[in-house]
């Protein structure tokens, strides 16, 4: 038998339900699996099943998803992050060695900082999509979360490379992760962005990650400071963008083919309206509102166009950084791991959660988190890591080296006492 | 934002609002407009769009059917009604 795992409810998986954390799809059943349910399970591994989210991956408290939120194990009265909470939350409590996420604006990384996991979101194009209920179709990428480094590097050795299935993976996704475990610190040149470290950033959070990239310094590492300048327009500008890919996406769900149907409509036009108000949560509604009208005539230059040129210009800011530095090391979020409902009346509040992890999306660069301590409460604190395309061999090298010499990944909560 | 803006936005998203909704999302979306409008004030004179991460040409195929393609059994088992190998809606015409 091989190595267990189960699977974001987001991947397809044939003959097993797939609801996207969703009342939509709480019937669908896929004819087809998912290319990185297919690979990892030519690979050998055993999967026990799939793992609960926030509805559509919209959220960052798993707390969107129509079957109920999802539950931080180091604390159960804390959310594990999102969207792929039931992932990070599942391999914390050591229920499960290792499993998929979705990173669209920090969906892997957030979650992995919150449940103190290991989480790679993959360089833009490395992990097809085919199978992957989409979401922001320029920003999704899948990847691994699991205990440590190496094991995220195993995942990815099967469930990286080109898929003709998916018109945007690349041509050269695939690689020898694990093969690239056992690498130097000395001399790796560490960007620290002053722009991580500003106002908003519990103390806490800051002090635990400064002593984090200090390791790194011992071992014969550089430290550099870089500025990424826009990155502060990060979340402003993904909040146009990703809305707007899914309203589009989003559009497929029409109460015909294979998701929920109104019983009260009574004309075609009827059933789409009322199924599609019925099938999605209030978190999907606001952002396909928010993205029809970003994409409506007379606002597009405004918006969407406005948007697309702010995006340029941060992929430009992680190009002059990585021409100075080989990686970017900084908090994965502001915060510890917040209280369930903390943030779920204030749509705007959750958004700011993402604020470290959404401009790595908007450039399609490769970042990791890691758990590096703890708060005083308890909670796991991740440190994030962040590598130019295609450096995601670099990140996991350099993340193994800091995981064999610390236990932070090795700790475990006593959930079943709480 | 006006609740006949909102109202607009919910129809051509086919998504059926109730009159007692708008109100609410009106101001969400107003917070989250309030959010967007920072990206704004960035300098953008001159800049390419980027429309997506990498710079590849879209790869073209032979327009032939895979072998692995569902059936229209697999197809239509998760239709909320189907007959006769069919999806079912409303009567569209009379």
């Amino acid at each position: 038998m091989g190595i267990p795992l189960a699977h974001k409810d987001i991947f397809c998986t044939r003959g097993l339900r797939t609801t996207c954390g969703s009342k939509m799809l709480s019937n669908f059943v896929s004819p087809y699996d998912a290319t990185v349910v297919r690979r990892l399970q030519e690979a050998g591994t055993v999967s026990l099943g799939k793992l609960n989210m926030d509805e559509f991956a919209m959220g960052s408290s798993n707390e969107t998803s129509y079957f109920g939120p999802v539950r931080n194990p180091w604390n159960l009265g804390c959310v594990p992050g999102g969207s792929s909470g039931g992932s990070a939350a599942a391999v914390a409590a050591r229920l499960i060695p290792a499993a998929t996420g979705t990173d669209t604006g920090g969906s892997i990384r957030q979650p992995a900082a919150f449940c103190g996991i290991t989480g790679l979101k993959p360089t833009y194009g490395r992990v097809s999509r085919y199978g992957m209920i989409a979401f922001a179709s320029s920003l999704d990428q899948g990847g691994p979360m699991a205990r440590s480094a190496a094991d995220c590097a195993l995942l990815m050795d099967a469930m990286a490379g080109h898929d003709p299935l998916d018109s945007t993976s690349h041509p050269q996704g695939g690689g020898r992760f694990s093969a690239a475990l056992g690498r130097s610190l000395q001399g790796l040149r560490v960007g620290v962005p002053a722009e991580f470290f500003g106002a908003g950033l519990d103390p806490e959070v800051a002090q635990t990650v400064e002593t984090a990239i200090q390791w790194f310094a011992a071992q014969g590492a550089e430290i550099h400071p870089v500025h990424l300048p826009h990155n502060a327009h990060a979340v402003s500008t993904y909040y146009v963008l990703a809305p707007a890919e899914a309203s589009s996406n989003l559009s497929r769900f029409d109460g015909v083919r294979y998701t929920h149907r109104s019983a009260a409509a009574k004309d075609l036009q009827e059933l789409y309206l009322q199924s599609r108000y019925e099938g999605f949560g209030a978190e999907v509604r606001r952002r396909i509102l928010v993205g029809t009208y970003v994409l409506s005539a007379g606002y597009y230059d405004a918006y969407y166009r406005k948007a697309q040129q702010v995006r340029a210009l941060i992929r430009e800011d992680f190009r002059r950084a990585f021409a100075e530095v080989d990686v970017i090391m900084g908090p994965t979020t502001p915060t510890p791991a917040f209280a369930l409902g903390a943030k779920s009346a204030d749509p705007v509040s959750m958004y700011l959660a993402d604020i470290y992890t959404i401009a790595v999306n908007l450039a399609g660069i490769p970042a990791l988190s890691l758990p590096c301590g703890f708060s005083k409460e308890g909670l796991p604190i991740g440190l994030q890591i962040m590598g130019d395309y295609f450096a995601d061999e670099l990140l996991l090298g350099v993340a193994a080296a800091y995981q064999r010499d610390t236990d932070w990944h090795r700790r475990a909560p006593a959930w079943e006492e709480q | 934002m006006e609740a006949e803006i909102v109202r607009r936005i919910a129809h051509l998203s086919r998504i059926a609002l109730p009159e007692s909704e708008l109100a609410q999302v009106a101001g969400q979306l107003d917070s989250i407009f309030a959010l967007v409008a920072q990206m704004q004030a960035v300098p953008t004179e001159g800049i390419e769009p980027m429309a997506h991460p990498l710079d590849l040409q879209q790869p073209l195929r032979a327009d032939q059917l895979r072998s692995e393609t569902p059936s229209r059994e697999e197809l239509l088992a998760s239709a909320p009604r189907a007959e006769d190998g069919l999806f079912l809606v409303p009567k569209v015409i009379e």
